[in-house]
């Protein structure tokens, strides 16, 4: 469950890199699985340019709410309409069905990124 | 911190892949692989298994038994018939809750008392000091004491084929003894959970093997084991009081809305002085059920209620309804307040969010 096109951060965001200049953003895999069923997904309108490191949205799950952080610095082209009335994608298809935004990446890609080695070893490392 | 305590079932969660979580002390599952949603939903149209071991179990016997409950419980203890079951609370002087609890009455000198785990140890001294001056004897039999709660409409079914007592004859929150695959067993016909259901109490060691044996039995009724994070959002529908969120030992049983508990008339009882003060002068704030305006805005334990930039109460427990689709809460409010309809506004991240005052319970199952 740890995707090797992706990136990773320690807060459990992802983001998949298109190779047009453009990625998909989300919750890892990890981060749906502690949160539970989700139930409300709020994201950004599109066009908002954010930086990395800054909050996109919201997942509601039954048990708690969790804010989202942008991975990489970019500007929301497309939001995942989808999820409004399925918000249940996030937990079957994490990093597929359950992605939340499209954004056009800003500069580099955040250094601050880890691999997918590097993030399977920090959740390993939370686990316990 | 000190050790989890563990559940006669501990090793059972852990085999089907149980999240666990520290609840009060305890390592509990809060769900397994079906996720809370589909334990919900087993419970109200299906059948949901629940271990409910941590629960404290104390009795109190002897030839005073009915005076001493009677004086130390708001709720009428004298009215209660044999093999039956009332809820109530353990109170202090100021009208708040040392606990909630079940009351069973066994005989006129006998009382099995059903306490929440986190306060089993607390509850216990409260009941023992208080005991002195009464010819009772109060025993802690929790450690010994397995339980596990069978709910949903089709928990009857499930039970059944394993008991050789008529289920259908217990009404609700009643009891009776009887023997499960002949072993000696008292079976309640209680829960916290709004729906049907009876709730299995046995020998501590015995626990895995009856949880066992009704899996076996509810696989023909699609029996799921349910875990507490399910229990909650089911409880909540059904308005049953939490511990620590909907009453605590500065929240009164009036300002709670639990005065269907507090029998004034009864004669003297422990808090009945600040209760009856309370009555006659009206409470200040109150306990009420909202439902939130937008389908976004789901309001968590704690969040404040404001207005007009001032905090006027508290949510004490918020949750999306999985019965009902729609955002819903208690909260403590000014009683000017508590009207069905008036706009409440819950903070939510720092934005005052609408919801509104609705009748509760909110989930009330057909009878």
């Amino acid at each position: 469950m740890f995707p090797a096109d992706t990136k990773y951060t320690k807060n459990h965001e992802f983001v998949k890199p298109l190779g047009d200049g453009t990625a998909l953003v989300g919750i890892t895999h990890y981060a749906q699985e502690a949160l539970g069923d989700v139930v409300f997904v709020q994201l950004p309108e599109v066009g908002t340019t954010l930086n990395a490191g800054e909050e996109f949205g919201t997942v509601e799950s039954v048990k708690t709410v969790s804010e989202c952080y942008l991975p990489t610095a970019g500007e929301v082209i497309a939001v995942n309409g989808d999820l409004e009335a399925h918000p249940e994608f996030v937990n079957e298809d994490a990093y597929g069905k359950g992605w939340m935004l499209k954004i056009k990446l800003v500069g580099e890609l955040n250094p601050e990124l880890l691999d997918a080695k590097a993030y399977e070893a920090h959740v390993a490392s939370e686990a316990h | 911190m000190s050790e989890l305590k563990k559940t006669p079932l501990n090793a059972v969660h852990r085999a089907l892949g149980a999240k666990m979580v520290d609840f009060g002390g305890w390592d509990m599952p809060v769900q397994y692989p079906t996720g809370i949603l589909a334990e919900h939903h087993a419970v109200r149209g299906k059948v949901g298994l629940f271990d409910v071991s941590h629960m404290g179990e104390i009795r109190v016997k002897g030839p005073e038994a009915m005076a001493f409950l009677d004086w130390l419980t708001p709720n009428s203890v004298t009215k209660l018939n044999v093999n039956q079951i009332h809820y109530t609370g353990l109170l202090m002087e100021n009208g708040a809750f040392v606990d909630d609890l079940l009351l069973h009455k066994i005989s006129d000198t006998e009382f099995l008392l059903v306490v929440n785990a986190s306060n089993v140890d607390k509850d216990f001294a409260w009941i023992a000091e208080h005991a002195k001056k009464f010819n009772v004897t109060v025993t802690n039999e929790s450690d010994a004491t397995g339980q596990v709660a069978l709910q949903g409409p089709r928990s009857l079914q499930v039970l059944q084929p394993l008991v050789d007592i008529d289920l259908s004859q217990i009404k609700y929150y009643w009891f009776a003894f009887g023997n499960f695959k002949g072993m000696p067993v008292m079976i309640a016909r209680t829960g916290y959970t709004g729906e049907d259901g009876f709730e299995v109490y046995c020998p501590t060691e015995k626990t895995e093997w009856v949880w066992n044996e009704l899996m076996e039995s509810g696989k023909a009724h699609e029996l799921m084991p349910t875990g507490l994070g399910c229990r909650n959002t089911l409880r909540l529908e059904a308005k049953m009081a939490l511990y620590g969120h909907e009453i605590d030992d500065q929240i009164t049983a009036l300002e709670a809305d639990l005065n269907w508990i507090v029998k004034l008339q009864k004669g003297d009882f422990l808090g009945r002085e600040t209760l009856q003060r309370q009555k006659d002068e009206g409470v200040k704030r109150i306990l009420v059920g909202f439902r939130m305006a937008e389908k976004r805005d789901i309001a968590r334990d704690h969040m404040p209620i404001v207005e007009g930039g001032q905090q006027i109460g508290f949510v004490t427990s918020g949750a999306p309804s999985a019965t009902l689709g729609y955002n819903l809460g208690l909260a403590l409010v000014p009683v000017e307040k508590a009207a069905i309809g008036t706009k409440l506004y819950v903070e939510i991240r720092g934005k005052a969010c609408e919801a509104e005052v609705v009748p509760t319970p909110f989930y009330k199952r057909a009878k």
